[in-house]
């Protein structure tokens, strides 16, 4: 079994561009070239040195001894908290925009839910000299303040979203009205593996220097360079795609998708996709998202601004619907304590969206000799307003 | 029975007037009383928004009125039965405008036969890519006679309209500007040269302009380069703004178009 995508830009009946014309001509021209640009020898050496250089590649794979003896199990922690800017994003934003050098472009878009995407995305515009706009939600603007700040700092120009939900549906929303409007100069930069083929495997490509460093830091530090487990929250998927992707053959190797059930997966107030959503449309994709009977997408909710989306990519939806993913839910309050614990016995405050991944350490029983992978997407300084009303609960 | 946007082009090639507006809005039950006023003031074909609650390719005036429908209750049934309930009244040819998952999850087969028991001649649903429509709804649509209409912008390629124009059966629908539903800034020369460009390529589709065509003289100069224009954001801020009661709104609004 496969769990790749084809050359129609599917990974099983996932997938594919359902854009409006006014989106077809960009959208064709990246589905042509992306692979083509992103792996020219300049290209990826001007990458390499970027993420060694400048995001601080390789990030360390840390044995987690404290949280190891809790658990009964062998726990590694992937340290995409160390990279600059303090997450996963920058793999991905790094490498589109050196794809939107290439294609010519002049001005660059982005959506953002945590803030981590839209402050990776200002940031590597800042680098290179380009216009940044960043769409984002006005309910995420409040509570992601700092990282409103930082783009801002940055030079980027941040829209609120103010339709729907208010949150990073929305924010994409716009992002992609904003291209159709502006379809000759700009380039769109995703931040997950969402939206029409070929953002999905575009942006999966790039993340997946996560798991080409994974194996070789564990087999230096194993002998093995295959772990038992990886566990990974879930938003649209990008960190979990990039931890999971060159294991993805290695049926041995377990697969754990961690999504946010905000107050409870049947709530009402939820963003489990893969329990609450069906088939359908998002955002120029088909897949699993979270929609009425009339195929009205359902606004959903999680403390962690990263993680409150309606839907999950392609590649993720196909990975749980074969079997070949575990999705588990958890909770605001999960989600909360599993940060709470990371940090008093690892010395290490995560991003609420890897609190999640945390969390699922409670749900799931692993052998003592299983090599379990968190992947630690980022770290919590966006997040210290919203953990500092929970001393009092879970900082005791 | 035959279709009606057939029949409509086979009388009128030129200055064809086709309103848009969205099913639910202003009031959840004014959808046959506005097709039916739209008739009576001299529409040519009305083209009925499903409203929904990620419209990607539309502005903020589309985007609102979607939203006050779905918040006063519409869903697609009851819009094929507010349809169905003017059938024997109305003759004008009616085209429905929607998002491909709303007519996913109503279920293909269901929607189109929905859509020809109730009189629909025909579909505009923005994010149906061209190779899903021929290998997937090709042969639906055309048992049932339901035409589909799809979009050309400036930046669609020559050999891609040609692909357009094999597969459209209602009309091409040409996106006069790099646009979102709703912005008017009246019509330039550029776009001049994009229809008249459109033009020489003889194609076999009728064509009709929209985005931004939104009174008497946009609909006029975009009339003359194709066989007829969209209005859609300027008559759903009509009809919501208006000094009047509904069917006022909406005679005087097309009567400033066509005067
Ligand atoms: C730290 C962190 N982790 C995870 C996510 C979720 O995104 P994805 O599922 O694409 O990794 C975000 C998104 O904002 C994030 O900031």
């Amino acid at each position: 079994m496969t769990y790749d995508i084809n050359s129609k830009g599917y990974y099983g009946e996932f997938g594919g561009a359902f854009v409006p014309e006014m989106l077809y001509p960009n959208v064709d021209n990246l589905q042509r070239s992306y692979k083509e640009i992103m792996y020219q020898p300049d290209f990826q050496e001007e990458m390499n040195q970027l993420l060694k250089d400048y995001v601080g590649r390789p990030s360390p794979l840390y044995f987690a001894k404290r949280l190891s003896e809790k658990y009964q199990t062998q726990i590694y922690l992937k340290r995409e908290d160390l990279n600059h800017t303090g997450s996963h994003k920058i793999n991905n934003t790094i490498g589109q925009i050196l794809l939107a050098k290439k294609l010519g472009k002049k001005r660059i878009i982005a959506e953002t839910g945590a803030g981590q995407h839209g402050v990776a995305t200002a940031t590597v515009c800042a680098l290179m000299g380009i216009e940044c706009i960043v769409y984002m939600g006005s309910v995420d603007i409040e509570r992601q303040a700092p990282n409103v700040s930082r783009m801002k700092m940055l030079g980027a120009k941040v829209i609120p979203a103010t339709s729907g939900s208010q949150t990073l549906k929305d924010a994409t929303n716009e992002a992609i009205r904003d291209w159709i409007q502006h379809p000759v100069e700009t380039h769109y930069i995703i931040g997950s593996v969402v939206g029409p083929h070929p953002y999905p495997d575009m942006v999966a490509r790039f993340q997946s220097v996560i798991s080409e460093e994974m194996k070789v830091q564990l087999k230096e530090q194993t002998g093995n360079e295959n772990p038992d487990a990886i566990i990974a929250c879930v938003g649209g998927g990008s960190n979990a795609a990039g931890a999971f992707y060159h294991y993805l053959g290695d049926e041995a190797v377990r697969f754990i998708a961690v999504e946010a059930a905000g107050m409870g997966i049947h709530s009402g107030e939820s963003a489990a996709t893969s329990v609450l959503g069906t088939k359908g449309i998002i955002h120029g994709s088909r897949t699993l998202l979270m929609q009425t009977k009339d195929g009205q997408i359902i606004e959903p909710y999680s403390l962690s601004a990263g993680l409150d989306y309606p839907g999950i990519g392609p590649m993720h939806a196909n990975l749980i619907n074969s079997g070949r993913a575990k999705a588990v839910s958890v909770t605001d309050d999960e989600a909360l304590k599993a940060a709470f614990v990371l940090t008093r016995m690892e010395g290490i405050i995560p991003a609420l969206e890897s609190a999640h991944a945390f969390a699922a350490l409670e749900k799931m029983k692993f052998n003592e000799k299983d090599v379990v992978v968190i992947n630690l997407s980022g770290r919590g300084d966006k997040d210290l307003a919203t953990y500092k009303k929970h001393f009092e609960t879970y900082g005791k | 029975m035959a279709n009606k946007l057939d029949q409509l082009f086979e009388k009128k090639q030129s200055d064809i007037l086709n309103i848009y507006f969205t099913a639910g809005f202003p009031n959840l039950n004014d959808t046959g009383n506005i097709i039916l006023e739209l008739e009576k003031a001299g529409a040519d074909l009305i083209e009925i928004g499903m409203p929904y609650s990620d419209p990607m390719a539309d502005g903020p005036t589309i985007q609102d009125s979607g939203q006050i429908a779905l918040e006063n209750g519409m869903n697609l049934n009851l819009l094929f039965d507010q349809i169905n309930s003017i059938k024997k009244q109305a003759s004008t040819p009616l085209i429905c405008m929607g998002y491909l998952n709303q007519v996913m999850q109503f279920g293909e087969n269901n929607f189109i036969r929905k859509c020809k028991e109730t009189g629909v001649d025909g579909l505009i649903l923005p994010d149906l890519p061209l190779d899903i429509y021929e290998s997937d709804y090709k042969n639906l649509f055309e048992e049932n006679d339901i035409k589909i209409c799809f979009l050309i912008t400036p930046q669609t390629s020559d050999e891609r309209i040609r692909e357009i124009d094999r597969l459209s059966t209602g009309f091409i629908y040409v996106v006069a500007d790099s646009s979102i539903t709703g912005n008017s800034k009246g019509i330039s020369p550029k776009q001049i040269e994009y229809f008249e460009r459109i033009n020489s390529m003889n194609l076999q589709s009728k064509k009709l302009i929209g985005f931004g065509i939104s009174d008497a003289q946009s609909f006029k100069t975009a009339s003359q380069y194709s066989n007829g224009a969209i209005i859609g954001s300027a008559f759903i801020r009509a009809i919501k703004n208006g000094q009047q009661d509904l069917n006022t709104n909406i005679s005087n609004f097309i009567s400033s178009i066509l005067n």
